[in-house]
């Protein structure tokens, strides 16, 4: 059992977790009739990388959608760094500090690798419209400046080679990257990453995988991912939700998780009315 | 060597950044430049700059402003010609009420007036999309000239219903009215035209640019990433009808002199427009002076060849002009989405590479 | 009851006239939508390519008779024979069923899987060509339609009103004719897609394209045949408009008021086209009898699409249509 103090833990392999960031609070998620989440609690400790499973169709993406602030939940609170979210919409919950990536990858595929990383910077720039218009001393220094940081999320993800290629003519797996890379730039504290190796082949799942690792380690950012692969997400992941039908049937580290009789009822596909 | 970026080394992010990356380009630029100020106020005769020369230089500007509203930021609209009758009434009503403001500040405040205008009818674009936006910019279409053809404080009453444009001067010459040189009419839209271009340039460079084209890709996804989707469209909304203001005011005050609104603005102008952003390439400051080249050059040339060359009687040739004019679009649409503009750089790619292959 | 809300009821049956051709414009982009999800701007110009069509057969024009003086210099302009109305308007619905091969082999086929916005574009090329091409084709002054319908001041509606108010209506029996014939062609457009096998594949596209594409439906041959519907459709309507104010441009003008009534109805429902319709006509003939003293006249320019504008704002899916729930 972890030390579940505010302070927070230290991780089998010796990384120190800080408090709680993010606490979702008796969520209840509605549409229409349709109850996609049903009451669920948990939290979301600071440098922790916090994995959400489930089944098809269990409200993990949903989940996802409410922390981002895409859906509002009809009953609950979210504790965004101590203090309670005030309903906002989705472009304010970005301007807090919370970056994600999507299942089916929401690239901008009108732009260049280059110009959509720069969109994640959006937010961070303040030169005003009309510095702009006239790309006047400060407006284009400011192009310059937020452009060095891109090229170290370029540099950090290995995909120099692709700046300038339109999004459109990417392959797959390196759109997974570049999606990765605009969530980055935005420096967030938390990152949301929805099915980020959905579809890859292993190579490029322990690319991926690796450079999960490499964001927490080195940017120190609180990861929160959704992932299919059970062995990713427990090698990957420090705690793990387990979701079924909008319910969370457990809750605690990997091998907790593992041993739960619901989470192995579940996914074996126990049935559901005995 | 002629077209290579090899030895053209960047040493900046800002000279990575530039606008003609290649140096063959930039110089290219500057000699179009120099072209147009140079030499072409040199030979330009009357019929040249009316029939071709002025309407092309005003045309690019509201093409580049429909082009930042549907290329840049992916909303329809159909309503440009309305926008551009704002600007030409409030240029009428500004000049005839202080007859002492340098005309260019009105042609600044007519455009300012048209942005104020099309934001007003840009709302609707926060709730709907796509051919539903269409349909709300037709209400601005037929609204706006209804208004301005029926209240006579508009037209300051005259008894013709038309606004005419009396003669005013910038920086010593008279740009306007029966009196004005095609000379001094060319410099002014040269010099209106060549500063929108560069505006237009800068502001689809940089993070305002960006955000547009973020709605236009992906909208929900753009919220989610932090593009305020309310300043996105509304600011696509003002700047491009400022730029069709200004074309409009324009149009009246040195192009036509006088115009009534349900005729120099009607419906068939917002759609000559849409065509020059679609054929010229959406999403494209290149592309907006192509289409508007095309189609002011097509119905010239028709002319010169059919009516003039072969007798034909001129509504046949007037027909002729419709059809070409919809199948271009059609051709343009299946074999290349992004126009003109998107041909010639893929002319440019291969040109890069040339004689090679790959 | 008072003599201005007589009036005002006159004018509102008035509307019903404008209203169907509306009805049946909108009628023929909710086909076409529902089958292809294209927006189609050309159906307008349909409707007016196809009275052209009809009225140059029923007279015996000869087909680009100007086209050919003007390359030929020779002095041609008819077949020196009428046609009667029925052989004509079968010929001209033929005409339609060719357009609508020739539209899926040169455009649509081509344009598959592009965004709804190009393809929207490529329909107002579509629309251009085709005014074009009528216009070359058959000449562009405005033409006299007439298939026989009855027109004038229908005596029956004025005696029964003026038994009822002691004032008698003016409606023109056309408008009458207008209303029976769209019914009737509703009620063949809905008989046809419940009960034959076309029609099942026709709601089987509609309502999925994969699922049908995978059940073995022609996606091509549904196109060609609603484009042929939307076609005769179009025919109809031209039809009644031409036999009332000529065969002229305006009606493809016309024609754009069919957007806000696609608007009101909802892109996808029959009943809310032809419903939609009748209340913009309605809706424009009464607005400018009330608001005339007050704003002006000639509101009906711009009335259906501002009653969208605000409909947009507040009830974007239209009376009849369903709710888009967005997803990520």
């Amino acid at each position: 059992m972890l030390d579940q103090s505010s302070e927070g833990y230290v991780t089998a392999d010796g990384r120190q977790i800080g408090p709680v960031v993010l606490e979702l609070k008796n969520i209840t998620l509605r549409f229409g009739g349709v109850e996609a989440i049903k009451n669920i609690s948990f939290d979301i400790r600071t440098g922790e990388i916090r994995a959400i499973i489930g089944p098809n169709g269990a409200g993990k993406s949903s989940m996802m959608n409410v922390i981002s602030g895409f859906y509002v939940p009809q009953e609950g609170e979210i504790i965004y760094k101590g203090y309670k979210r005030a309903k906002m919409p989705p472009y304010q919950v970005a301007r807090t500090g919370i970056a994600r990536t999507f299942q089916n990858i929401a690239l901008f595929e009108g732009m260049s690798v280059l110009d959509n990383i720069m969109t994640g910077r959006m937010n961070l720039m303040k030169s005003g419209f009309l510095k702009q218009a006239l790309w006047w001393g400060p407006a284009s220094r400011e192009e310059d400046e937020h452009r060095e940081k891109v090229e170290k999320v370029i540099d950090f993800l290995e995909i120099q080679h692709i700046r300038k290629t339109p999004v459109a003519r990417l392959p797959y797996g390196l759109k997974k990257r570049v999606e990765l890379a605009r969530a980055l730039a935005a420096e967030p504290q938390i990152l949301l990453l929805d099915e980020p190796m959905a579809g890859m082949n292993v190579e490029e799942k322990e690319d991926m995988s690796r450079f999960i690792l490499d964001v927490n380690d080195e940017f120190g950012t609180t990861i929160v991912l959704i992932e299919h692969d059970m062995g990713v997400v427990m090698d990957l992941s420090d705690r793990v939700v387990v979701m079924d039908y909008g319910k969370k049937i457990g809750d605690g580290t990997p091998d907790e998780v593992r041993g739960n009789q619901d989470v192995i009822d579940a996914y074996l596909g126990v049935s559901h009315d005995e | 060597m002629l077209y290579r970026e090899a030895g053209d080394f960047k040493t900046s992010y800002a000279s990575d950044n530039q606008t003609f990356p290649i140096r063959f380009d930039r110089t290219a630029y500057w000699v179009v430049i120099a072209v147009a100020f140079l030499l072409v106020p040199m030979v330009l005769t009357d019929y040249w700059a009316n029939s071709i020369v002025i309407p092309f230089l005003i045309y690019v500007i509201a093409a580049l402003g429909l082009n930042i509203l549907i290329g840049y930021t992916g909303l329809l609209s159909l309503g440009t010609a309305a926008f551009m009758a704002v600007g030409a009434y409030s240029t009428f009503k500004l000049t005839t009420a202080f007859p002492e403001m340098p005309i260019y500040i009105v042609f600044v405040l007519s455009g300012l007036v048209t942005a104020a205008v099309g934001v007003l009818f840009g709302l609707p674009s926060l709730k709907i999309k796509g051919f539903y936006l269409a349909v709300a910019t037709l209400a601005a279409q037929f609204f706006l000239i209804w208004l301005f053809t029926r209240y006579g404080w508009f037209f300051n009453y005259s008894s013709t219903g038309q606004i005419s444009m009396p003669e005013r001067t910038m920086f010593g010459v008279t740009i306007t009215g029966a009196s004005a040189s095609s000379t001094a009419v060319y410099f002014t839209c040269l010099i209106f035209t060549v500063a929108m271009a560069w505006l237009a340039r800068n502001m689809t460079r940089g993070t305002l640019g960006r955000t547009w084209m973020a709605i236009r890709d992906m909208d929900i996804a753009a919220e989610i990433i932090g593009v305020n989707p309310l300043i996105a469209k509304l600011s696509s909304f003002a700047v491009s009808s400022f730029f069709v203001g200004v074309a409009g005011a324009l149009t009246f005050a040195v192009y036509l002199g006088a115009v009534e609104a349900g005729e120099a603005f009607g419906i068939n102008k917002s759609f000559l427009v849409l065509f020059m952003v679609i054929i010229g390439g959406l999403g494209s400051i290149l592309g907006s002076f192509l289409g508007a080249a095309f189609l002011v050059v097509l119905p010239v040339l028709l002319k010169l060849l059919l009516v003039d060359g072969l007798g034909w009687p001129s509504d046949l040739a007037r027909h002729l002009e419709i059809m070409i004019i919809g199948a271009l679009i059609i051709i343009v649409l299946i074999a290349e989405p992004h126009g003109m503009a998107a041909l010639w750089r893929t002319m440019k790619e291969k040109l890069r590479l040339w004689p090679f292959p790959h | 009851m008072s003599e201005n809300v007589l009036f005002a009821l006159e004018a509102a049956a008035n509307g019903l006239t404008v209203g169907i051709m509306y009805s049946l414009v909108a009628l023929g982009f909710v086909l076409i939508f529902k089958a292809s999800g294209i927006f189609n701007f050309a159906q307008g110009v349909l409707a007016l390519f196809a009275a052209l069509t009809l009225v140059g057969f029923q007279t015996g024009q000869v087909p680009f008779a100007h086209l050919i003086n003007a390359i030929f210099g020779t002095n041609i302009h008819d077949f020196g024979f009428t046609m009667p109305a029925a052989l004509a308007i079968l010929l001209t619905v033929l005409v339609m069923i060719l357009i609508a091969i020739l539209v899926e082999r040169l455009v649509l086929k081509h344009l598959v899987n592009q965004e709804p916005i190009i393809l929207f574009m490529a329909t107002i090329g579509l629309a251009y060509f085709l005014e074009g091409l009528g216009d070359i084709m058959w000449g562009a002054e405005v033409k006299r339609l007439d298939v026989g319908i009855p027109q004038g001041m229908s005596p029956w509606v004025d005696e029964v009103t003026y038994n009822l108010f002691g004032y008698g209506f003016y409606l023109d029996e056309l408008s009458l004719w207008a209303l029976g014939i769209a019914a009737v062609l509703v009620t063949a457009l809905v008989v046809f897609s419940q009960y034959t096998k076309q029609g099942r594949a026709l709601r089987a596209v509609a309502d999925d394209h994969q699922a049908a594409l995978s059940v073995g439906i022609s996606l091509r041959f549904i196109w060609v045949l609603t484009w042929s519907i939307a076609g005769i459709v179009a025919l109809v309507a031209g039809i009644m408009w031409g036999s009332k104010s000529g065969v002229q441009f305006s009606l493809s003008l016309i024609a754009l008021k069919a957007l806000p009534v696609l608007i009101l109805g909802g892109f996808t429902s029959i009943p809310g086209a032809i419903v939609g319709g009748l209340l913009i006509g309605v809706g424009e003939k009464l607005f400018d009898f009330l608001m005339q003293p007050v704003i002006g006249g000639a509101t009906e320019n711009w009335f259906a699409y501002m009653l969208a504008l605000v409909f947009l704002l507040f009830r974007p899916q239209g009376l009849f249509g369903e709710r888009i729930i967005e997803r990520v």
